[in-house]
């Protein structure tokens, strides 16, 4: 509580509300593509951690191929490839993953998740042999280096507002996609109720690998984004995994709406916690509250009646 | 809206899916934890304390076999055991390396007494009760007559009860966190004495005097840092505060804001592995700067500065024994050699050479004890000294560590690191930290 002691300044406030608004935006980039493949499909990805990783080590790669021709590291153009790239990358490998084992799994939790397990372990093996054990390092756009300063004393770093903005394009293109599109709509269906969707004539089969590689290629697009603020190594899919998962669970598995309250809410609290405790007791309150809550509303933040 | 995001539903079934989510949630939290306490330069360690009983005199037992099974035969052979798979091998790969370039160097001058050595490769697999099985494999089975290796201090409290009870010798080539003095281990690496303290010493003389220590949530870094108040105390230095943040963690912002609030001269840093990524990063995006704010890490090194960007790291000080610049007639050998024989674009860094070394104080011990006996051996490396690529080290008796000089770095822009200090000659090891006054008051484990 010392921190608080004399009050927060506006300045700390400003600072810790763009804290907290950051790291919950950074919850959401990776935990909208598991609120595809867990929250919609009911599949527990644990190689989720490992398409960002995909995705970290894609822009990793463009960056090292293209950033000659496209006017060195920082331009950051490369860079800006590469996050659609990392969509595809991923998307296609989690396409591929639906399609070769996931789709035998269906119905079968404890199958899929140590099947998924070891696929994120074969991964991270894979990624190790291609790139080496050590870190790698992406070079960020130069344009995105320090921060925008309203006044004195308030420092918003640009990589932070340009992740938050990402996460807004991601939601909309979700939204517009899943409300807005055909193929969408046969998302919704098959996921409502895939025996009358079936009987409709949609492809349910076919529905099942897009969602998962939609959700994989949201995995590869915040593998690429983070790639500004984290490490890009072989685990690196470990560091967010957790959180990942805390974020759906708690919105309420299969809610979008839900997911992104969720993270925004832990985002939030948890730096809040942290600066009045420290950063380790501030992630066990953290879960500890996501426990507690659980405990009081065991389908999540935004509960939906089931009939 | 509502009814459209209803669509999003499944089929309800989520208590048991929720417990199958929590365990899982709860075994990944504990393996990347492992993981990431591993994947670092610095040891972890439990601190459960070895007492161990001080060195025994080199007094030879009756019992000791007559002759060290390991030479009666054409070749002499010793046991390297690292972790060549798994987190580990990120460190751990490129000390064997350096420690299998200087057994073929050795060799290629003859050799140890007249035979050539033959070293028996063992994967600990970043496991540390594999460690303990392999080391007992390589003693018993193997019958070597030295191993070198372990990273972590983990690995190397789980083979220390082998080493002792089969009465074999280690050589360790990492820093870690003191307290321990094995009479079966030989410590090629930094103890606190040797690091931490003369590095908290140069802030000190450089004026920066406020200290704000950072570091990952585990045993090592708090060892450190209940040593480090000790010492600020003692010298005149203030505390700006103390942060931990979980191994593996990501996020700095909220670290940063209270750095910034506590505005200190100058941090000390025992982060571990992926998180000094994460923390350089956006430490340089929060608008600090290494002339403002200099930065002192005591786990990073060439090869981790590659991985967190060099432009992010740029100007901030580390603390080791060597680096890659040290200019010495034998550190430009030992690089060529290093970059030949594995790849120009490999670095060497501190625990690779001491891997390195080890070797060369083992055979020049055996040669003195004409033998390759654990206990000759033992008795004849007392105050043996060799010209290493970081300068002359030489092996304490009383502790059986090496005594080393302490090297302060500055990390320049083509990612290597520049020696901006160094003690004039080599520091006495002091695991124990008896000759600080100020270290009596801490807790004796």
């Amino acid at each position: 509580m010392k921190v608080l002691k004399e009050g927060l300044t506006l300045d700390e406030l400003l600072t810790q509300a763009f804290n907290g608004l950051s790291l919950g935006s950074v919850l959401l980039l990776i935990s909208l593509g598991l609120a595809f493949s867990f929250g919609l499909m009911n599949v527990i990805n644990m190689a989720h951690g490992e398409f960002i990783m995909v995705g970290a080590y894609t822009t990793y790669l463009l960056q090292q191929i293209l950033s000659p021709a496209l006017g060195g590291d920082s331009s950051g153009l490369a860079f800006l490839i590469s996050i659609p790239v990392a969509f595809l990358v991923a998307g296609i490998l989690g396409f591929l993953l639906e399609n070769t084992l996931i789709r035998f799994l269906y119905g079968r939790p404890l199958d899929t998740l140590l099947a998924t397990w070891g696929v994120g372990l074969v991964l991270q093996q894979v990624a190790r042999s291609i790139f080496g054990a050590p870190n790698v390092q992406v070079v960020s756009p130069g344009w995105l280096n320090g921060g925008f300063s309203p006044y004195e004393g308030v420092n918003l770093p640009y990589k932070r507002l340009f992740i938050i903005g990402l996460v807004i394009i991601c939601v909309v293109a979700i939204y517009l996609y899943l409300y807005r599109s055909p193929a969408g709509r046969r998302m919704r269906a098959v996921m409502q109720n895939r025996e009358i969707a079936g009987t409709l004539g949609v492809a349910t089969r076919r529905v099942d690998g897009l969602t998962f590689a939609i959700g994989s290629g949201l995995a590869g697009v915040a593998g690429s984004a983070l790639t500004l603020i984290g490490p890009i190594g072989p685990t690196l899919g470990t560091n967010y995994i957790v959180d990942a998962f805390l974020v759906v669970v708690l919105g309420g598995v299969g809610r979008l709406p839900g997911t992104i309250f969720a993270a925004l809410l832990i985002g939030v609290f948890n730096t809040l916690l942290e600066l009045q405790t420290s950063a380790s007791i501030g992630k066990v309150l953290v879960f500890a509250l996501v426990i507690i809550f659980l405990q009081w509303k065991p389908r999540g933040l935004v509960a939906l009646r089931s009939r | 809206m509502r009814q459209v995001f209803q669509l999003f539903s499944y089929v309800q079934k989520s208590s048991r899916l929720a417990g199958l989510v929590c365990l899982t949630l709860l075994a990944t939290l504990v393996l990347a934890a492992c993981g990431d306490s591993t994947a670092t330069t610095a040891p972890s360690a439990t601190t459960a304390a070895v007492t161990t009983a001080s060195i025994t005199s080199a007094v030879t037992s009756a019992a000791t076999v007559a002759g060290s099974p390991a030479a009666t035969s054409g070749t002499i052979k010793v046991g390297i055991l690292h972790s060549l798979s798994g987190t580990m091998a990120i460190s751990e790969v490129s000390v064997k390396d350096a420690t299998m370039m200087a057994i073929d160097e050795i060799n290629a001058r003859g050799g140890v007494l007249g035979k050539k050595i033959e070293a028996v490769v063992e994967d600990g697999a970043s496991d540390w009760p594999t460690f303990a099985e392999k080391a007992k494999k390589l003693i018993q089975q193997d019958k070597v007559a030295v191993v070198f290796g372990c990273w972590t201090s983990a690995s190397r409290k789980s083979v220390l009860p082998v080493f002792e009870s089969l009465k074999s010798l280690l050589f360790y080539p990492v820093q870690y966190e003191g307290l321990e003095q094995s009479p079966n281990i030989f410590y090629t690496g930094a103890t606190t004495n040797q690091q931490i303290i003369p590095a908290v010493d140069y802030l000190l003389s450089q004026g920066k005097k406020k200290i704000y220590l950072l570091g990952s949530d585990y045993v090592f870094p708090r060892t450190a840092n209940t040593i480090i108040k000790a010492q600020l105390k003692a010298k005149g230095g203030t505390l700006a505060g103390e942060e931990y943040t979980p191994l593996g963690a990501t996020e700095y912002s909220t670290v940063l804001s209270k750095i910034k609030a506590a505005a200190p001269d100058a941090i000390f840093n025992t982060l571990n592995g992926d998180s000094n990524v994460a923390f350089f990063k956006q430490y340089k995006d929060a608008g600090f700067t290494a002339d403002k704010l200099p930065v002192l890490s005591v786990s990073v090194a060439e090869d981790e500065v590659r991985g967190i960007g060099i432009d992010n790291i740029v100007g901030q000080l580390t603390a080791w024994n060597y680096y890659q610049t040290t200019e010495t007639p034998e550190n430009t050998k030992f690089v060529a050699a290093y970059k030949a024989k594995y790849g120009d674009k490999r670095v060497t860094d501190d625990p690779i050479e001491a891997g390195y070394f080890g070797v060369y104080l083992w055979k020049l011990a055996v040669e003195k004890a004409g033998s390759t006996d654990v206990e000759k051996v033992k008795a004849a490396a007392k105050g043996i000294e060799f010209a290493a690529p970081e300068g002359t080290v030489k092996i304490d008796g009383d502790t059986q560590h090496t005594y080393k000089k302490v090297r302060i770095g500055k990390v320049r822009a083509d990612g290597l690191i520049d020696e901006v200090y160094s003690t004039p000659d080599p520091v006495k090891p002091d695991p124990y930290l008896k000759t600080y006054d100020w270290a009596a008051s801490l807790p004796k484990q």
